[in-house]
């Protein structure tokens, strides 16, 4: 994509359907089944309308690598997505609380966590919305100096910016609060 | 099996006891799920004393069913059914949402509901954990408040359920508002603010058991299939068809609303005093303006054809609705004499948040008005309510009496067709005239009578799901096209994505790459879903205990319909009744009824529904 050919995925709230189609790819790519709870993207609905396609914002500092006593977890050098080696994690759950986006969570079935790989740089999310039109996945460059990780935030502070955003403050405050 | 979890909830509320129970192959492989295993489930537990079970007594059954196809289908619905307390027969009442996902990945394909709660609850489940909970703090809310409640909560109750997990995906959730609760004949189960499975009135099924919501969470996948790359590319067919039809992604049914008046008249105007209308107001662009989300949509959805309105500004600021799409244009607006979009929104999020089906509480709001035009139902009768035509703010205080069952609401509340009778009697006069039904359900926004919509002659008339728009009779081909809608309502898929298919083959196909099982359109029209179509028309013969259908009377268009359309491009025009009755006889004919409209005995027995014809002889539609 640019100089180095790290990518990162862009997400327009707004945009998001809801169609979780994201998730039907992902699961797919990653376990050969739809699991939407073994999705990678996870689309979060506290409030219908304000869906919340979560995954990775691949911070710059990756704290959850920092958080990792197993060492299970490494940056792909190639793509700058997070690994996971399975065989060493421990579900012990550090680097979710390290995550200022609560991102990663647990394999629903098997003792180890699940984070975004960009499916080796050609992430299937991003062409499951490109496919549909919708343009709340875009795949960007990722950019030297940039603060990826200021995006990061939890489903929940999400929720309540994006619900502002499309409801306006007041009706927002009475759909979740 | 494959694309089944296998497994089907049994929640007793009345005793508060859950198991977990399973049907036979053979009883999956014909009645496949959804509207046609709930037609056999009622037939087999009800059946016997089917006209004696008053539908919002604790004896009803309620439904909540996938099917094989609910999630690999691009589209997916979950189907609620019962004994209908508008029809008193079985109707497969589909509503759209990610419920029957989150079930299948919970590991159950359905649940039955039986008895009656002693307080309100909720059943909650996450995978094999269920349970039924206390709805007493939400008992009374409306659709934002009760969602806003069942969320936080159960996400809670999910973290401590899976504490290490990370963070907690909200579950599913199916509701119903006061409308439900107050056991009104228009209430409907809803998903999220405005899904809902309207017709058959399953919303007053759940509040005469004390069910506020069934709340779901899966972490499994769904089910294996039998043929996963051939399900893989049948899905992406499917959607590729879908991308490409630009106008439904585009608009959904939202340009129903002028469309459907100004071009077919086909449209419930003044509570069909006429069908035909031109306002410009209510041209699908004057919707755009309201919605946040152009595209908004459920698991799997590559139409994403509904769209969300908000309404910022103005006297009725803080509304949110789905779309309106065209049956709320047409039912709560233009039948109401509301030919604005932002009154539409209006009345729209206040019957939404109140948990009445568009459709049949628009259907009832728009009998009264008619009512009080004419002078029957004066302003005392509506506790000082002036129910002028248009008058969005006035309607919206009449939804809430009837959602309340408060004065003259408690009445309204039965619904248009027993409501008509009902004030009727007191007013001592024959209210039908103007009652658009067909055996007690209201008929959904597309009239017969210009020929120019896709409702025909017959189409309601013959139904077994009575006034239902999506499952309409008809005898195109040389079958019924009601089985059509069998298999989307069975196999639970949504149709409207299925709209887009050149046929049916690939939803065949579909069904069996996921199941492993064969399954020809002839063995579908033929046969299996010939079967569900004779047990859902018995169940509505049978009827009781307030109402019994006589085929040969009530097989018709409501009075109005005969009249000719008073105005616009096709006034003067309704069906012709011979045609009706020649097109009758041949439906009748097709699907093997006799000229009363009675299942013949060589019908059911081919079918091998002998214990049918035996019920049918008891009671005397047989001979």
């Amino acid at each position: 994509m640019n100089q180095n050919g790290k990518v990162w995925i862009e997400r327009v709230y707004e945009n998001c359907s809801g169609c979780r189609r994201c998730e039907i790819a992902c699961s797919l790519f990653h376990e050969g089944r739809i699991w939407p709870e073994a999705s990678r993207i996870r689309v979060f609905m506290f409030v219908p309308g304000v869906e919340i396609p979560h995954l990775c914002f691949q911070c710059e500092n990756y704290p959850c690598v920092e958080a990792c006593l197993a060492e299970a977890l490494s940056v792909n050098e190639q793509t700058g997505a997070v690994k996971v080696d399975v065989s060493k994690c421990t579900a012990c759950g550090l680097c979710i609380e390290a995550c200022p986006g609560r991102v990663p969570h647990m394999h629903p079935e098997r003792n180890y966590i699940v984070i975004c790989d960009l499916c080796g740089g050609k992430p299937r999310c991003v062409e499951a919305c490109q496919e549909g039109k919708w343009d709340a996945l875009r795949l960007s460059s990722r950019i030297e100096g940039f603060s990826y990780k200021s995006l990061a935030k939890t489903p929940e502070e999400l929720t309540v910016e994006i619900a502002k955003k499309l409801f306006g403050e007041e009706t927002a405050k009475e759909v979740w609060r | 099996m494959k694309g089944y979890a296998g497994k089907f909830l049994e929640v007793d509320l009345s005793n508060e006891k859950i198991k977990e129970t399973s049907f036979p192959e053979e009883i999956l492989r014909e009645y496949i799920g959804g509207r046609g295993l709930a037609a056999k489930i009622l037939w087999d537990r009800l059946g016997k004393k089917w006209e004696t079970i008053d539908p919002l007594s604790p004896e009803n059954i309620l439904l909540v069913l996938t099917g094989p196809l609910t999630g690999y289908f691009p589209g997916t619905k979950v189907c609620v059914s019962g004994k209908s307390p508008q029809s008193n027969g079985v109707i497969g009442s589909t509503i759209a949402g990610e419920f029957g996902v989150d079930l299948k990945c919970a590991g159950y394909d359905g649940l039955i509901i039986t008895g009656k709660a002693e307080k309100p609850s909720y059943i909650f489940i996450c995978d094999g954990h269920v349970e039924i909970k206390d709805a007493t703090p939400i008992w009374g809310r409306k659709a934002r408040e009760t969602l806003r409640f069942l969320v936080k909560k159960s996400v809670e109750e999910v973290k401590a359920i899976k504490p290490n997990y990370g963070e907690v995906k909200e579950p599913s959730i199916l509701h119903i508002g006061p409308a439900g609760e107050n056991r009104t004949r228009v209430a409907a189960v809803v998903a999220k603010y405005a899904h809902g499975a309207g017709y058959g009135g399953y919303g007053g099924v759940m509040g005469s058991k004390n069910l506020k919501a069934i709340v779901a969470k899966g972490f499994g996948p769904l089910p294996e299939v039998y043929d996963r790359d051939e399900v893989i590319r049948i899905f992406d067919e499917i959607s590729k068809r879908n991308f490409e039809v630009e106008g439904f992604r585009r608009w959904g049914t939202g340009k129903g609303g002028y469309h459907f008046g100004a071009e077919t008249s086909s449209e419930p105007v003044r509570n069909w005093q006429e069908e035909w209308h031109n306002m410009e107001s209510f041209r699908g662009e004057e919707f755009d303006k309201y919605w946040i989300k152009k595209y908004w949509g459920d698991f799997g959805c590559p139409v994403t054809c509904l769209k969300l309105a908000v309404l910022k500004e103005g006297r009725f600021r803080g509304a949110i609705c789905d779309n309106p799409d065209y049956e709320l244009q047409a039912y709560l607006g233009a039948n109401l004499g509301i030919f604005k979009a932002e009154d539409n929104i209006y009345i729209s999020y206040v019957s939404n948040e109140l948990g009445l089906c568009g459709i049949q509480g628009g259907a009832v709001l728009g009998f009264a008005a008619e009512l009080y035009q004419r002078g029957i139902l004066t302003k005392e009768d509506l506790d000082g309510l002036e129910l002028e035509w248009g008058n969005a703010e006035a309607f919206a205080v009449l939804a809430e009496k009837i959602a309340y069952r408060q004065g003259i609401g408690d009445i309204l509340a039965e619904g248009v067709y027993r409501a008509a009778l009902k004030l009727g009697e007191m007013k001592g006069t024959n209210l039908l005239k103007y009652v658009v039904h067909e055996k007690g359900v209201a008929i959904g926004a597309h009239g017969v009578r210009s020929g120019k919509d896709f409702a025909k002659d017959i189409s309601y008339a013959c139904s077994v799901q009575a006034g239902d728009h999506t499952s309409l009779a008809s005898i195109d081909d040389g079958r019924s096209g009601e089985i059509s809608t069998i298999l989307s309502d069975s196999a639970v898929y949504c149709n409207f994505v299925s709209f887009a298919l050149d046929d049916m083959k690939p939803l065949f196909k579909l069904y069996e790459a996921v199941t492993g099982w064969s399954l020809s359109e002839e063995e579908w029209y033929g046969e299996k879903g010939l079967r569900i179509l004779q047990l859902q028309r018995a169940l509505l013969l049978l009827g009781g205990p307030d109402r019994q259908w006589k085929p040969k009377i009530d097989d018709d268009n409501p009075q109005r319909f005969w009249e000719p359309l008073p105005s616009g491009p096709y006034k003067g025009k309704t069906v012709d009744r011979e045609t009706f009755e020649r097109n009758r006889l041949e439906y009748y004919r097709l699907v093997g009824w006799d000229e009363n409209g009675v299942p013949k005995p060589e019908t059911l027995r081919k079918l091998g529904l002998h214990d049918v014809e035996t019920k049918l002889r008891e009671v005397g539609l047989l001979n």
